[in-house]
């Protein structure tokens, strides 16, 4: 058994980690916080030269062709570092769809400007408030073009080009449901940053007006295409939030050993112990699902469904555990803007919803675990 | 990234497998793989008695210990080839329950301190479950807190005297041989005081009484020592290093790497799988969905935590810390588990004959049994404090009797 990452995908988190360390820095994560930027351009540069937005994207397509554990890796230090940049809808959404279901043309026209930065994409999936589901997509199409509104769109407002899933049928059924590529920026559509608990990724509201769209995929297949994108942008999420919960736990121990208080540190008292062994528990236990989805996402096993959902759902759970029970580790500190506790915050349960939210997920976990016994 | 075994690994669980299918006790598997935390019923057979004649049989073939060294038993198994045996024993696994203490951790301590010539008298037999040891460590005044135990030990001639009280004495019962910590000198700080004997469970002067548990059994014991007399040969380690020789012991305790915690949660799926609530499925019911959702992941998230133990010991290196969570997570699950089991089953949930209850009453028995998951072998409380230190790097608490001697701290909270 190998259940581990190798040594040449450890060197790359290494390289990773000092390329965050010097490029996103807590002071470029406020900067789009506090809306100075809309996302770090430098930071997007950077990535694109180091090679890491095409990690999993072939070489024929621009990409360096390595592979997704080696994606995961990066999105693990991405999560660590709260990176402000529009990765996971660009690389996790929309790439992987053009992967999945894009004709040779629309892969040769978008993942090249992926890899190289030249292009932001992402998924416009919700209408509204809810959860997933081919009953709640509402935007309709007629003669190639659609009408209707998507909120919230991840990274909308700054996406040159969006993955749209629109209503084809009325069957009650999931092949009602075809998606469609849209290019942003060619008229029609109509783009309105949104207020967000974490500012320091945007959410937007895409409004269509009878935008050009070419279909993605096979029409009425919308649905089933984006489940499978779903449940690989899962464990690539999940390892962006096993960073962030890691790096939560590191600041409430790093806090406890330096604060003093009733004369002793307070990382003596076991209170304060018990909630960092308890952080310690969730953040584990979320790594260790989510190398099993990591494992079954490299892989294309069969799998994956159940893997992704259990990987899902453990590291929201841990992110959001270690976020909440860091700030209270630091007391009154951890509420102030000053500290950057809730930039791990804001961030864990911003994540928490970004593919739908945590119940959609156990529906999701126990479904699969049923077909599975059924099987 | 792959579940692979190396050509060797799998060389060994070919040989492994082939064995296990030629000789297990196949008549009582279905029996184990129903048995459960606080239920475990063979019927019209003694449990003792099939549990011995499989270790013997094991032990006549060799894999009885099989990281044991030749001369003792074993066959030098490496640590993985270790895990991989307990994958293939399986349920059979079960059977070795009453063998954990003595061979999980006497062993180790007996190789550890004990002469040459003693750990080939008494190894072998402790393998292969002739000769069945118990560890003497918890006293009514030291759990969590075991260095503040009280059993003296005094030197006369050759041997020492013992006088005190031990209790939760695992399997004292049927145990033949047994590890005792115990106070030699009380005028030094407590953890400086204390010396570790191993002994003849028969010895004139052991008194063993069986505890009535909370949940009605006995499986652990009150173990009394009335001037019993131990040969100074059979003291392990210096006069007063026995907390270094119980940490080499304890540490084993932690070794148990391939050994599946009991969550409960199979059982619970298994169960709700086949329930239903008002007419309709329970895996229908959002809330039962939700419940059963989060303990999913936490048993698959102890699952493949021990994959990634595993998978440093087939390199070759040493585990990680990830694997103290185990029983901190499984021992509050499993009551959390048993809990929900009984509410899924109504007012009847209350009923505990195994005619009468659900799924014979394995959820109620699990009930009864989990407070003890969370206290025997190192309390919640102090495995965190174990992961707050050792992993996180967390400093200790304040201790207050740490320079005091033993015989000046005081013995009671209120007067």
């Amino acid at each position: 058994m190998n259940f581990d990452f190798s040594d040449d995908q450890k060197q790359l988190r290494d390289q990773a980690r000092r390329f965050l360390a010097e490029k996103c820095q807590p002071k470029a994560v406020r900067a789009v916080l506090e809306g100075k930027a809309d996302y770090d351009r430098d930071l997007w540069k950077g990535l694109a030269e180091m090679g890491f937005l095409g990690v999993a994207i072939p070489e024929e397509y621009g990409g360096t062709g390595a592979g997704h554990l080696e994606l995961c890796v990066i999105a693990e230090e991405l999560g660590r570092v709260l990176a402000p940049v529009p990765f996971s809808s660009t690389v996790y959404l929309a790439a992987e769809a053009l992967l999945l279901a894009g004709s040779e043309e629309q892969k040769q026209k978008w993942l090249p400007k992926i890899s190289s930065g030249e292009a932001i994409g992402t998924l416009a999936l919700f209408e509204g408030t809810g959860n997933p589901s081919p009953a709640a997509v509402k935007l309709a199409v007629s003669n190639g073009t659609l009408t209707g509104t998507k909120k919230p769109v991840a990274d909308g407002a700054i996406a040159d080009f969006a993955i749209v899933a629109a209503r084809t049928g009325n069957s009650g059924r999931e092949t009602d449901v075809s998606l469609f590529l849209v290019d942003l920026k060619a008229g029609g559509v109509t783009a309105k940053a949104l207020q967000n608990v974490d500012p320091s990724r945007q959410q937007a509201e895409l409004t269509f007006a009878g935008a050009k769209a070419e279909p993605l995929g096979a029409a009425n297949e919308g649905w089933s295409i984006l489940s499978r994108v779903m449940d690989r942008a899962a464990v690539l999420i999940a390892f962006e939030q096993v960073g962030g919960a890691d790096r939560a736990l590191e600041m409430g121990r790093d806090y406890a050993l330096d604060r003093i208080a009733f004369g002793r540190q307070i990382g003596s008292f076991q209170a304060i112990k018990h909630i960092l062994a308890d952080m310690y528990v969730s953040a584990t236990l979320a790594r260790s699902n989510s190398y099993y989805g990591a494992w079954a996402l490299s892989t294309d096993a069969a799998e994956l469904p159940e893997a992704a959902a259990s990987a899902r759902i453990s590291a929201t759970q841990a992110f959001q555990h270690c976020a909440k029970q860091n700030i209270q580790v630091h007391g009154g500190m951890g509420f102030t803007w000053e500290f950057d506790c809730h930039l791990y915050y804001r961030r864990a349960n911003a994540l928490a919803l970004s593919l739908g939210s945590q119940s959609y997920w156990e529906d999701q976990l126990i479904d699969r675990m049923r077909q599975k016994n059924a099987a | 990234m792959n579940f692979d075994d190396t050509p060797q690994e799998a060389e060994f669980r070919a040989k492994a497998r082939a064995w296990i299918d030629a000789n297990a006790p196949k008549q009582y598997e279905d029996e184990l793989r129903k048995a459960s935390l606080g239920r475990v019923v063979l019927k019209g057979a003694n449990i003792l008695e099939v549990a011995k004649a499989w270790q013997k049989k094991k032990a006549d073939a060799g894999w009885a210990v099989p990281h044991w060294p030749k001369e003792y038993g074993g066959r030098g198994a490496s640590p993985i080839e270790r895990v991989i045996w307990q994958q293939e024993e399986g349920v059979f696994g079960k059977l070795t329950a009453m063998f954990i203490i003595g061979q999980g951790m006497c062993g180790p301590t007996m190789m550890a301190y004990a002469s040459e010539e003693q750990k080939r008298h008494y190894l072998p037999p402790l393998g292969s479950g002739e000769k069945v040891w118990c560890q003497l460590f918890s006293e009514p005044a030291g759990g969590s807190d075991v260095a503040g135990l009280r059993t003296r030990a005094e030197k006369d001639g050759d041997d020492w005297v013992i006088n005190g009280q031990k209790i939760w004495t695992s399997g004292a019962h049927y145990s033949d041989y047994g590890i005792l910590i115990t106070r030699t000198d009380p005028t030094v700080p407590k953890h400086k005081g204390l010396t570790m004997f191993f002994l003849d469970m028969k010895s004139p002067g052991v008194e063993v009484r069986p505890i009535k548990q909370a949940n009605g059994n006995s499986d652990f014991n009150e173990v009394y020592f009335t001037n019993v007399r131990i040969p100074d040969s059979q003291r392990l380690g210096a006069v007063g290093d026995g907390w270094n020789v119980s940490l080499t012991t304890l540490m084993n305790e932690r070794m148990s790497i391939g050994a599946n915690v009991a969550t409960g949660f199979p059982e619970l799926f298994d169960y709700c799988s086949s329930l239903t609530l008002d007419g309709t499925p329970a895996l229908d019911d959002r809330a039962v969905r939700s419940k059963l959702a989060n303990w999913a992941v936490k048993a698959s998230g102890l699952r493949y935590t021990s994959f990634r133990s595993i998978s440093a010991l087939s390199k070759g290196q040493r585990p990680g810390p990830e694997n103290s969570i185990g029983k901190l997570v499984a021992g509050s699950m499993i009551q959390e588990v048993a809990m929900y089991a009984l509410d899924l089953q109504g007012a009847a949930g209350v009923l505990s004959g195994s005619e009468d209850a659900e799924v014979a009453g394995r959820f109620q028995a699990m009930l009864l049994r989990s407070p003890a998951t969370r206290v025997e072998g190192g309390t919640d409380e102090i495995l965190r404090n174990i992961i707050a230190e050792r992993v996180l790097g967390l400093p200790g608490d304040i201790r207050v009797d740490k320079d005091v001697p033993f015989n000046q701290i005081p013995t009671k909270g209120r007067a």
